[in-house]
């Protein structure tokens, strides 16, 4: 039985906008991470994955919902009583140019963490952080140097340090490689695989990258609107995908292999992702989805495993696909009933 | 013949660093109606290259020539530039937002475009012309949203519209420089689709530059690899994938992640600077299968067992052909 370790229930986040709107940029979503896994996030620009994991994190205050981690509801923290927690959950950000200071030598960047809760000083904080920066593959000589002088590589390098300096349970990556070069990022995802395996961590991995995605993760959770569409072991939503827009993205991904680029379905989707201050009714893909029906404008589909066998699997469509469905000759019927 | 014949194309950059040779004797051919894919990671001069043909890099060293129709592009008067570019080579960037003026109307805009090589037409008809444009790149209601400023289009939609400016003139060629990389998958899809409908209705021919390997599968005739300012291969779409030559190619590709390992195979170390670019093979300090010429000459791009359509720089390349001839 594979051990929960954080566990978001019902979790939503509103922001204000400049039009005294609300934008529901997560809006009810339940999760929960294990133990020693990696949690893929995919979706689109504005589907809520990165709001998602800012309040995993804690770095935003929730609108409504809880966030559990190791049993504590992170949640209804100070920020005083939130600070020892901060220790166990860390995040890796997407751009490694905008999360360093520019101004500062990196050994104090990545010593940063132990300066803040205090933990060793001097001499012996710098051995540590030469040591971090071994790990992550950088020469520990470099202690002095500043951002600038390093690749982009080197410096989600230094991001990885950073978050890994006070041993973290969690480590939350918001789209780590999407900035990098193909032969770069196939670096940096096997030092997050080696990490991983040598200090028991838990990944969720954001990106909108689905090859990627699906090489490091365990469980994918797709996201459309500030809602969880879909979510499944990774093999499986590839292979039995349920939601429509599930595998209108798998087939809008790009494929290096030209055979395949040439023979396969191609689901164009139709439009714009709607806005986030004002989704539609019922299920929010419905205005771009191919087989919608006019229940679809109505009902708002709970996600629920797909089926008895596959408690793992869960959906949220009134009308999932069948094994070998072909959605690219579906039209959509919304006619009044 | 080729709309586009490119020679020996150098390109180079003083700064306060060094000279940045960026683009390194660089030579290729772009028939009518096809699609030519130059790939490469950042900094491996695939921008340079064609911002160069189209006069768009200023103060940079130029030599080589650059035949599109029989005039010259490196040589040619700032003049005939202007009149060919938008005419009959046009091109879209990877930032549309940045492409459109935010102050004016979205068919202002086309409008001028339009009038601004074709003296001849009326308002109206310009703008009746750039209705149909809009219409042509899949935006729905077009007349309406001809009023609309750039902010009121989303990314996918004002790729679109750069789309349709780009087509508005029936140009021969078509630049696309990283067209969907601000893109999400499935807005990517349908402005991909666009384009590949635009050729085959106008027969317009694209050089599309990405670094996305998957884009150049789906969209490619022909492909460049590049990497530090030279081409390392260059082949049909799917030698590139199957039959590749070139360490450089291999690495990339083996680097994509792949369904069915646990590890993937980076290429170790990084790009070298273009500024201080020693002697002999620029990809020799990251190759497996580096050996003692590679280190002292650069291998020139030559013919993969005999067949002129693939060629490979590469002295592994030499030593088989240089084999197979003797």
């Amino acid at each position: 039985m594979t051990e929960t370790l954080l566990k978001v229930q019902d979790l939503r986040k509103e922001f204000p906008t400049q039009h005294k709107e609300v934008l529901r940029a997560v809006d009810g979503v339940s999760l929960e991470v294990r133990r020693g896994e990696t949690l893929g996030l995919v979706g689109e620009t504005g589907c809520g994955k990165s709001t998602l994991a800012r309040c995993m994190a804690h770095l935003y205050d929730v609108t409504s919902g809880s966030v559990w981690f190791n049993g504590t509801d992170l949640t209804r923290l100070s920020r005083r009583e939130m600070r020892p927690l901060r220790r166990e959950v860390q995040m890796i950000f997407q751009d490694p140019y905008g999360s360093l200071n520019p101004r500062r030598r990196v050994g104090s960047i990545i010593g940063d963490p132990f300066a803040i809760h205090g933990i060793s000083s001097g001499q012996q904080r710098k051995r540590k952080v030469q040591e971090l920066m071994e790990l992550v593959g950088l020469n520990p000589e470099h202690y002095n140097r500043f951002p600038a002088e390093f690749s982009g590589g080197q410096r989600q390098r230094i991001g990885v340090a950073r978050a890994l300096a006070l041993r973290p349970k969690l480590v939350i990556c918001d789209e780590p490689v999407s900035a990098l070069d193909v032969s770069i990022q196939a670096q940096i995802i096997n030092l997050l695989a080696d990490l991983q395996q040598e200090f028991d961590l838990t990944y969720v991995f954001i990106s909108h990258d689905l090859s990627v995605v699906r090489h490091v993760s365990d469980r994918i959770a797709v996201m459309y609107l500030g809602k969880i569409v879909e979510v499944s072991p990774t093999e499986e939503l590839f292979e039995q995908t349920r939601h429509p827009y599930t595998r209108a993205l798998l087939s809008a991904l790009p494929v290096s292999d030209p055979d395949t680029a040439d023979s396969r379905e191609r689901i164009i989707l139709m439009g714009d992702i709607p806005s986030a201050t004002n989704p539609p009714s019922g299920c929010r893909f419905h205005t771009r989805c191919p087989k919608a029906r006019t229940e679809c404008t109505v009902t708002e589909p709970p996600l629920e495993p797909v089926a008895a066998e596959h408690p793992e699997h869960e959906t949220a469509c009134l009308f999932p696909l069948r094994l070998g469905e072909d959605l690219s000759t579906a039209v959509p019927d919304l006619r009044a009933s | 013949m080729a709309l586009l014949e490119v020679r020996d194309l150098r390109v180079s950059f003083d700064t306060p660093d060094g000279i940045v040779r960026a683009v390194r004797g660089l030579s290729f051919s772009v028939e009518p109606g096809r699609t030519l894919a130059v790939v490469g990671e950042s900094g491996s001069g695939k921008s340079v290259a064609t911002q160069t043909i189209t006069g768009l890099t200023r103060g940079a060293t130029i030599t080589g020539s650059a035949y599109f129709e029989g005039t010259d592009l490196i040589t040619a008067d700032a003049a005939t530039l202007r009149r060919l570019r938008g005419a009959e080579i046009a091109m879209i960037f990877q930032d549309p937002l940045s492409s459109l003026h935010p102050h004016y109307r979205i068919g202002w805009q086309i409008v001028e475009m339009i009038q601004a090589h074709d003296r001849q037409i009326s308002k109206q008809a310009a703008r009746r012309r750039a209705a149909d444009l809009l219409t042509l790149v899949g935006i729905p209601r077009a007349a309406e949203r001809l009023d609309d400023y750039p902010h009121q289009f989303s990314g996918g939609m004002r790729q679109r519209v750069m789309i349709a400016m780009a087509m508005a003139l029936d140009p021969a060629l078509l630049i696309a420089d990283e067209p969907t990389t601000a893109l999400d998958v499935t807005v990517q899809a349908q402005v991909l689709t666009v384009m590949r409908r635009l050729q085959e209705e106008f027969g317009t021919a694209i050089i599309l530059i990405t670094h996305d390997l998957g884009v150049v599968a789906e969209m490619a005739d022909e492909v460049i690899v590049m990497y530090a300012g030279a081409a390392m291969e260059k082949a049909p779409r799917r030698d590139i994938f199957y039959r590749n030559h070139h360490p450089y190619t291999q690495g990339l590709l083996a680097s994509l992640p792949a369904q069915n390992s646990l590890r993937l195979t980076p290429i170790p170390g990084t790009p070298p600077s273009l500024i201080s670019l020693a002697e002999g093979c620029p990809f020799a300090a990251r190759c497996p299968h580096v050996f003692d010429r590679c280190r002292v000459e650069t291998p020139p791009l030559a013919d993969v067992q005999g067949d002129p359509r693939h060629q490979s720089a590469c002295w592994l390349n030499h030593d088989v052909t240089e084999a197979v001839a003797s």
